[in-house]
């Protein structure tokens, strides 16, 4: 039978905040020592008291906008009660039934194996709450009584901002999913609201899955999917998770309903067993928070805030600046690297007269060496020691014959490595191109000397000796000898060989 | 409405982690089946249009991006520096002797009273010479400096041990002051100790106190009123010069009455709640106890105003509320409510209250009976709304971060179970297992829903009556205090303690309990005086006015006599 599968992503993602969600205590947990960011509120004791954190709203309402939702003029929190040991009060305080943003979509390109064109994904609702404190479990360690194992609760997480993002059930296969959650997380990257590094733990993501006949408007049971930390495992887990359904479907069996782990060393998902007790999370409007209004005059503020996103920006570079797609789509992958991009740009363009030509030249040497400098030390682009600044320095010296591109990329090397100025370094190791004719003359005439079977070949015809013998010149002259001087003096060397022995 | 089984009891427990023997479990669900069918009252009332009251004063106006109008309904996103250490300001000579003198008296009268679970001596002495510090330097003292205060056990105080009166917590000490005890400590006062209570403030009597029973001064074999029953049996006692309690359904007022001394609850909001540790968050308010109505203005300017670590608080002016001791009601209307002059009323005190009204009418104001139809749904209400967010505040006492912890359990979820049915008391699980059955699958609509629209008809109510009246008369409590034990097995009994001081809670009203006398075996008989939001001070004008015209609130308690 043919199968389609159904799909829909729960993206949570940490907010880029100072402060935490309902307190004062700083968010930036992960470089802290443990328990070392808490206070009476995160630590839910007894008495104390949640206060929203205002910029954690604006960057949600900010979220939900670039996700084309609208924004309900009334929002409220709830109290989500299940017991939990990374659960300080015994609830999370949540959003129930009235979510800061409701009814979006985020447009993919769609899955070419399916066929279905582009493609239009809905986002049900945006809503707010508190992460959770870590657990670390030691099972094997000897605890204080001397038996084994024990846990460790580290509650720096407690109460930092978590984002929830919560799609409809509209993918169609594990590549729209990918797709789905690549442009998340490019949007809450370009809107700064978060860094979404995966790893980390900022941006994490769950999904629900199942499959049905083809044609079929019934939903198949589905399973969640959790544990995934790369985009990769989603991928991999959405992948397997699919493909088992239909195993167990074949098989004459039934799907269950239930949450299932992503086991990233076996590349399988297992099934993680239901807890002892039923889940019935009672929610109910949080007492100690008054219902929030968020006037539409705030609303028009934000959305006059909102940044251009990575689809028109890549749209822009193609058409202002006849980038190609590829080109295109690679810079606008982080915010960081197309901003890196439109400085460098601005700043050339008061030098360089062809846009195009000059565009093109940055996003070579942007996707080119310095992005292999940048991975050999897995640095992001905002991180690097050349700054668009010295880019421009380094191709302004290339303009104006200082350097070959190949010297170019000697020198780039050099400030990548000590992050100084180009011309300094040029300066400092006699980098600069050699073009007085009587220095590569002396060279031309040494290998024209060294190389008789060269020039044999050259008088004989072969035209591709002249170019060999230009290599001797460069390396005679460490790579300094400006190219085109070199080659018209090898040939001339050479012709004058010619006539000499002819 | 449902029908209470010993399975879905069962099913409740699991979710509230809660276990129970055969025997409990039957007498849970009897006593379940009891109150859940008492609820069902509500189902009288028609409330399809009606909308649900979650919160009093809701719909605070969020405006983003601008720091400079600072709501503190939202925080700014900015990383507060760890708390500045409260510096108590010095006063004079005289509060070292008055704070042994409270002590002597303590020694004296506490064995009788038990109002006490904490006495703080040395710190309290240590306060108290601070202040006498500040006098003989001749620094402009605040008006409370170096007076003795008590405080209720529910109020977090920095480094001193706070219990709630309750097993779970009998170890936990604060590592943080409460707002209102900031406060108090800015003003220079003397913390003379923390007082008993209900556990978690749950209760009527004081009676669900996991420590001790605090006896009524004025009748030692009668309970003091609860759930703030120490502070107001210290201050009746004369062993604290005021105190502070905490009102959810009642439990300022009511034992105010009892106990003969002045207790108010200010609007819901007035007072930051931060450090005040939850009950019924929608509902609870701290509010003071005195001997006099002065005393509960000063102290009333000591603690409210609204505060950045209390979303629900209220941004309102806080007016200084002595301006408000004027000893003149004429051109103020009371209404005087019908409902509350029932068959369960005992007969000495609707007597007293109406003398009480006269006398109020023979000084210039306007009596007047008014109706507030709703009055009779109020307990039913309070005792879905109050239990339900109780259920989720007392989430926390889980034994894994401070407080009791059982020894020997088999695993995690085990371990919540037995660390709470050990050191919970059983009116604090009676009330968690009400709470989570009216807010599990299946039932929030009929029972949590519905309580939070007869909220809304509640509310509606006293904002007719306040349309029409300036303050409204009551009786604080249905009868004088009753003797230990007299209802302890009886829980709905008890809970209809409460009928006279819930439907100001639920409206978030202001309300204070003055004495106005005695019935005829010489228990105190309290006039409550209710007045629209934020409107303490008409509420304390009239209180006043009356307190200057009767002679009652210096009766004094001979006690062990």
């Amino acid at each position: 039978m043919q199968y389609e599968t159904v799909i829909g992503l729960e993206v949570h993602v940490q907010l880029k905040t100072r402060s935490k969600m309902f307190c004062g205590c700083p968010a930036d947990y992960q470089a802290a020592e443990p328990n070392t960011r808490t206070c009476p509120v995160c630590l839910g004791l007894p008495g104390a008291l949640p206060v929203i954190n205002r910029s954690a709203v604006e960057y949600t309402v900010l979220t939900g906008l670039a996700l084309n939702c609208s924004i309900p003029e009334f929002t409220k929190f709830d109290r989500k009660n299940y017991p939990y040991p990374d659960l300080m009060k015994g609830y999370q305080i949540s959003q129930y039934d009235l979510p800061l943003a409701l009814g979006g979509y985020v447009d993919i390109a769609g899955d070419p194996a399916l066929d279905l064109g582009l493609r239009s994904i809905g986002v049900e609702r945006v809503h707010l709450e508190e992460d959770v404190a870590k657990l670390q479990h030691f099972p094997h360690a000897i605890n204080e009584d001397g038996g084994e194992g024990y846990s460790l609760v580290d509650v720096n997480r407690s109460g930092v901002a978590l984002m929830e993002i919560v799609s409809k059930p509209d993918m169609r296969s594990p590549e729209e999913a990918r797709q789905y959650l690549t442009s998340i997380h490019s949007l809450v990257q370009y809107l700064g609201v978060s860094t979404g590094n995966m790893q980390d733990g900022n941006f994490r993501c769950d999904a629900n899955v199942s499959i049905r006949p083809a044609g079929s408007d019934v939903f198949g049971t589905r399973t969640e999917v959790k544990n995934m930390n790369s985009f990769r495992a989603v991928y991999q887990a959405l992948e397997f998770e699919v493909e088992r359904q239909k195993r167990v479907i074949g098989d004459g069996d039934a799907v269950v309903q239930e949450t299932r782990g992503w086991i990233e060393e076996r590349e399988v998902t297992v099934s993680q067993r239901s807890k002892e007790y039923a889940h019935d999370y009672r929610y109910f409007p949080e007492p100690d928070l008054p219902p929030l209004r968020i006037g539409p005059e705030k609303v028009a503020q934000l959305k006059a805030a909102l940044p251009e996103l990575a689809p028109q920006r890549k749209a822009r570079f193609q058409s202002e600046l006849g980038l190609s797609e590829y080109d295109a789509e690679s810079l606008v992958g982080s915010r960081a690297m197309a901003d890196y991009f439109e400085s460098t740009v601005a700043l050339r363009n008061a030098t360089a007269v062809d846009r195009p030509a000059a565009a093109k030249e940055i996003a070579n040497w942007m996707l080119g060496d310095l992005a292999r400098l940048l991975n050999q030390d897995h640095r992001d682009i905002d991180a690097s020691p050349v700054t668009p600044e010295r880019l421009n320095d380094l191709l302004t010296l290339i303009d104006d014959g200082t350097l070959s591109t190949s010297l170019a990329k000697t020198v780039l090397d050099e400030m990548y490595a000590s992050g100084g100025d180009p011309a300094d370094i040029v300066q400092a190791q006699g980098l600069g191109q050699i073009s007085d004719t009587g220095a590569i003359e002396d060279a031309v005439a040494e290998a024209i000397a060294a190389n008789p079977k060269a020039v044999a070949d050259y008088i004989s015809g072969k035209d591709t000796a002249a170019r060999f013998l230009m290599g001797q010149v460069m390396r005679l002259t460490r790579g300094q000898a400006q190219p085109e001087l070199a080659l018209r003096l090898v040939q001339e060397g050479l012709e004058e060989e010619k006539a000499r022995q002819g | 409405m449902a029908t209470i089984t010993t399975e879905g009891v069962r099913h409740v427990a699991n979710l509230a982690r809660l276990e129970f023997n055969k025997e409990e479990m039957e007498h849970f669900t009897d006593q379940l089946a009891r109150i859940l069918g008492y609820i069902g009252k509500l189902n009288e009332l028609e409330t399809d249009e009606v909308p649900p009251t979650s919160h009093i004063h809701p719909h605070q106006v969020f405006i983003m991006g601008s720091e400079t109008e600072a709501s503190h309904v939202a925080k700014p996103d900015v990383v507060k520096p760890s708390y500045p250490r409260e510096e108590l300001r010095a006063r004079e000579i005289t509060a070292v002797e008055l704070t042994e003198s409270v002590y002597a008296r303590i020694a004296e009268v506490e064995p009788h009273v038990k109002g006490y679970l904490t006495l703080t001596k040395d710190l309290a002495l240590e306060q108290a010479s601070r202040a006498d510090a500040g006098f003989q330097n001749g620094d402009d003292m605040p008006a409370l400096a170096g007076i003795p205060i008590a405080i209720k056990d529910v109020i977090c105080t920095k480094g001193v041990r706070t219990t709630c009166a309750s097993k779970i917590l009998e170890t936990f000490v604060p590592p943080y002051d409460a707002t209102v005890m900031k406060k108090l400590h800015a003003q220079g006062i003397v913390m003379i100790g923390k007082t008993n209570m209900d556990e978690f403030a749950m209760g009527s009597s004081t009676e669900n106190s996991a420590y001790q029973i605090t006896h009524n001064p004025w009748d030692l074999d009668t309970i003091p009123g609860g759930s703030s029953g120490g502070s107001a049996a210290v201050v009746s006692a004369d062993t604290a010069i005021c105190s502070l309690g905490s009102d959810t359904g009642g439990s300022i007022r009511q034992p105010a009455a009892l106990c003969g001394v002045v207790g108010m609850k200010p609007t819901y909001g007035r007072v930051s709640r931060y450090g005040l540790v939850a009950f019924a968050s929608s509902l609870d308010q701290i509010g003071p106890f005195t001997k006099d109505v002065t005393d509960c203005a000063l102290l009333l300017n000591a603690i409210c105003g609204s505060d950045t670590m209390d979303a629900t608080s209220v941004d309102v002016p806080v007016p200084d509320f002595t301006q408000s001791l004027i000893n003149d009601v004429k051109g103020l209307k009371i209404g005087i409510p019908k409902e509350y002059f029932t068959p369960a009323l005992d007969s000495e005190i609707a007597q007293q209250v109406h003398t009480a009204t006269a006398v109020l009418e023979a000084l210039g104001a306007t009596v007047e009976e008014i109706s507030l139809p709703h009055t009779e749904y109020a307990i039913a209400t309070y005792y879905i709304i109050a239990p339900a967010e109780a259920s989720a505040n007392l989430a926390r006492y889980d034994g894994v971060r401070y407080g009791y912890r059982n020894e020997n359990p088999e695993d995690l979820i085990d371990m919540y179970k037995r660390t709470r049915s050990e050191a919970f008391g059983e009116e604090v699980k009676r009330r968690i297992m009400i709470g989570t059955f009216a807010l599990s699958a299946g039932y929030q609509d009929a029972y949590y829903r519905k309580a939070q629209k007869v909220r809304t008809l509640i509310k509606s109510d006293f904002d007719a009556a306040f349309e029409k009246v300036d303050v409204i008369a009551t009786p604080t409590s249905p009868t004088p205090a009753f003797k230990i034990g007299e209802r302890t097995d009886d829980p709905l009994q008890m809970y209809l303690s409460d009928v006279m001081t819930t439907p100001a809670s639920h409206a978030g009203l202001p309300g204070i309990s003055v004495p106005c006398g005695f019935v005829k075996n010489g228990l105190p008989v309290g006039l409550q005086l209710l007045g629209a939001p934020f409107a303490e001070k008409k509420v304390l004008r009239v209180a006043y006015t009356f307190e200057q015209n009767t002679d009652h609130h210096r009766q004094k308690p001979k006690i062990g006599t």
